[in-house]
């Protein structure tokens, strides 16, 4: 009889350590599931329920804009530009339509300064009320969904009062605001720039805002379970945030104190009051609480400018045929996902020579590597999550 | 009629008897458990909920659900492991039907009175997270495999605390019978949810667990693992599942119904009654925990494996097995 002593070391090895050996798996997590946002992919090296070496794969929504601005002219860019982060799309043509001015040298009217910003900050509120509605529902609750997209809905009308779209206005021209039905005596661009009743039901809209903020923290905050997964999951220290290029709401709650709004002068920001909202852990609460506090910010800014809006043109005076003089510039903003800039480099003519996007969620998906390593299957969800990206913003 | 009483004492009529009631009554109350369900959580969210189907109030919509499901392809996948994965769902589904054998419904109006009957009701209740496991391990998809080891990882952390929570009741009455439980609380004259509150909160708690429904639904966790153990269902095996769901739900809310509030008794209905109105006490009772079942899935978001384990063994045994010491010392000194 043979002795197989590989067999009797496997069991005497079995005895001795408890330690079972296991193999790790790898799971793919997207591009279809249900909480990407959209088709990113994570591999993940998963052992048991903890995740290791996260990949995070892009490029699956790659549409070209930035090769695609080439070949169009500066008015046609901003229906491009929109569908960069089409969660808030009136807040991506800002930026350009304002590096484009700077570079002409052009000085736009009050009032459309006004409408622009009130209705980034619409599409500010927008935005984090998505975010107010999802994040929830990453998290198993299914509820609070619907309160959030019943208010968003509220803001979104407004939206579409204005410009005629709810995702996608494309409402923004060289030098102002679009012009109502283009050409016509100046009394009637006067009474058809903004709809009849807007500012006061803005106002209205608004207070409403406030209430369901009030509403949401009440539903999400005073519950034990979201606490519980949330504080002290996904901690970003302030300097590992930076370092990557973290912006936005995501880099204010790990306590850096950084707003464009206040740091740049791309809008009429600084004629209003507001706060920089931080937060003190970095984790997944505070990037929750921030974006809550946010909203309620927005909807201070949006009433005081409703209150303060002056009278006046929509459009500086700007040639039939928009030629941008040779040059180059970059014009960052304050996003709801964070910073957004372009960087435009015209050689005179009627396009851009080159234009390069930079966008807030491709900067502040690069952390997920970092952040996901040893979290646990739940938590990767909890953290992709509170950094509130569009999969449009990822890979533009 | 003494036809029909002859007829009924014959065993095998009375076992078909016995099964086409069973068989009819779990879709019934799957059905209606779900329909409420679906109205319930739109009323919670603003929803108007299902509304065309059936002509009133979308009266039909799980029935015309039903027949979608039966008209849909089965598919399996090809690398799953075929008898496995076409098994589970019967296998949930017999554990939910097994169920029902205990629960007394009246007095006498019970499929099988057995001694054990408690012990019976939640070993048997164990049985569908096997075929979970056995769903999520066949799938040949790593999402179904988190799942099930989840299921089977939650079946171990909350079948103890179960099982302790119903000790308190089983102490007080002094026997295991379903009906026993009932009996001896009809002459104690109180349900004994009065005494065994915590029991009975305990029970609830790991209940929740057992059916996997949120704030413990991890081996599903649509937001995580797709549809967990279910991703690769589809067709009528999808359905087993669905109804297993609802139909378990009534089977958990009936125990909890019969050990701790009384089962088809109600303080102040004459005794020689409960025949007739027992059963419908006893689903009056079943629905109101089935609503708490319900309101608790569309308020409370889901924990995480690792929370949901320190639950168990940090505060649930614990208090189980406090709560069965102070039971057990009440019970010998008065």
């Amino acid at each position: 009889m043979t002795i197989d002593t590989d067999a009797i070391r496997h069991l005497s090895e079995a005895q001795v350590s408890v330690e079972l050996e296991t193999e790790d798996m790898t799971l793919n997590i997207g591009p279809q599931h249900p909480s990407t946002h959209g088709v990113l992919r994570l591999v993940a090296r998963v052992d048991g329920e903890r995740a290791y070496n996260v990949q995070p794969v892009i490029g699956y929504m790659h549409r070209g804009y930035e090769k695609l601005s080439e070949v169009r002219t500066y008015p046609q860019i901003t229906a491009i530009v929109n569908r960069i982060d089409w969660v808030s799309g009136y807040a991506n043509e800002i930026p350009f339509i304002v590096a484009a001015e700077k570079l002409m040298g052009l000085d736009v009217p009050e009032r459309a300064q006004y409408i622009r910003l009130i209705l980034t900050e619409m599409a500010r509120i927008s935005s984090h009320l998505i975010f107010m509605a999802s994040y929830p529902l990453e998290l198993g609750a299914a509820t609070p969904l619907f309160f959030a997209l019943r208010e968003r809905e509220r803001v979104l009308d407004l939206l579409e009062g204005v410009t005629g779209g709810r995702f996608h206005p494309n409402f923004n021209r060289i030098g102002g605001v679009k012009p109502a039905y283009g050409s016509g005596s100046a009394t009637r661009k006067m009474i058809q720039d903004l709809p009849a009743g807007f500012l006061s039901e803005t106002r209205e809209a608004m207070d409403q805002v406030l209430d369901v903020t009030d509403e949401l923290e009440a539903l999400v905050a005073g519950n034990e379970i979201i606490l519980a997964r949330t504080k002290d999951v996904g901690v970003l220290p302030p300097e590992v945030a930076a370092a990557f290029g973290v912006s936005g709401p995501n880099l204010r709650a790990s306590g850096v104190a950084f707003d464009l709004r206040k740091a740049e002068d791309y809008l009429p920001y600084h004629l209003f009051e507001f706060d920089v909202v931080t937060g003190e852990n970095g984790d997944c609460w505070d990037r929750w609480w921030v974006r809550l506090q946010e909203i309620r910010e927005s909807a201070k800014i949006i009433q005081q400018a409703v209150d303060g809006i002056p009278s006046g043109d929509l459009q500086a005076k700007v040639p039939k045929v928009i030629k941008v003089p040779k040059g180059e510039t970059y014009v960052r903003a304050e996003n709801p996902k964070g910073e957004m800039g372009y960087y435009l480099v015209s050689d005179g003519g009627q396009g851009p020579y080159r234009l390069k996007i930079r966008s807030a969620s491709f900067s502040n998906i690069s952390i997920l590597p970092w952040i996901l390593e040893g979290a646990l299957v739940p938590d990767i969800i909890a953290i992709m999550g509170s950094l509130d990206f569009v999969l449009g913003d990822v890979d533009r | 009629m003494e036809f029909l009483i002859d007829l009924f004492d014959n065993f095998w009529v009375s076992l078909a008897g016995k099964l086409l009631l069973v068989a009819t009554m779990i879709p019934l109350i799957g059905m209606v458990i779900g329909f409420a369900e679906m109205k319930l959580s739109a009323k919670m969210q603003a929803r108007v909920g299902p509304y065309f189907a059936g002509g009133r109030w979308g009266w039909a919509q799980l029935i015309a659900d039903g027949v979608k499901f039966f008209q849909k392809e089965d598919i399996v996948p090809d690398a799953a492991d075929k008898p496995v994965f076409k098994s589970a769902p019967i296998l949930v589904l017999v554990g939910t039907v097994a169920l029902f054998v205990v629960i007394p419904f009246g007095p006498g109006l019970i499929f099988r009175d057995l001694s054990v009957g408690i012990f019976y009701a939640l070993a048997i209740s164990s049985l569908s997270t096997i075929g979970i496991l056995m769903a999520g391990w066949s799938s040949a998809n790593k999402y179904s495999l988190i799942g099930g080891l989840r299921a089977a990882g939650q079946l171990i952390a909350y079948e103890l605390p179960l099982v302790l929570a119903v000790v308190g009741s089983v102490i007080m009455a002094g026997t295991m019978s379903m009906s026993g439980i009932v009996e001896a609380q009809i002459n104690a004259g109180f349900p004994y949810v009065i005494v065994q509150f915590v029991g009975f909160a305990i029970f609830m708690v790991a209940a929740l667990a057992e059916l996997t429904r949120i704030p413990f639904d991890m081996p599903i966790a649509e937001s995580e693992l797709v549809m967990g153990y279910l991703t690769e269902y589809s067709g009528f095996r999808f359905l087993f599942f669905f109804l297993a769901e609802f139909a378990n739900m009534f089977s958990m809310s009936a125990i909890a119904a019969t050990l701790f509030l009384g089962g088809y008794w109600l303080p102040g209905i004459p005794e020689d009654l409960l025949s007739f109105v027992g059963p419908f006490i006893l689903i009056g009772k079943v629905f109101l925990l089935a609503f708490l079942m319900i309101w608790f899935r569309w308020t409370f978001p889901r924990f995480r494996e690792d929370q949901l384990q320190g639950i168990a063994w940090k505060w649930l045994i614990p208090l189980a097995l406090a709560n069965i010491a102070v039971t057990a010392i009440l019970k010998v000194v008065l």
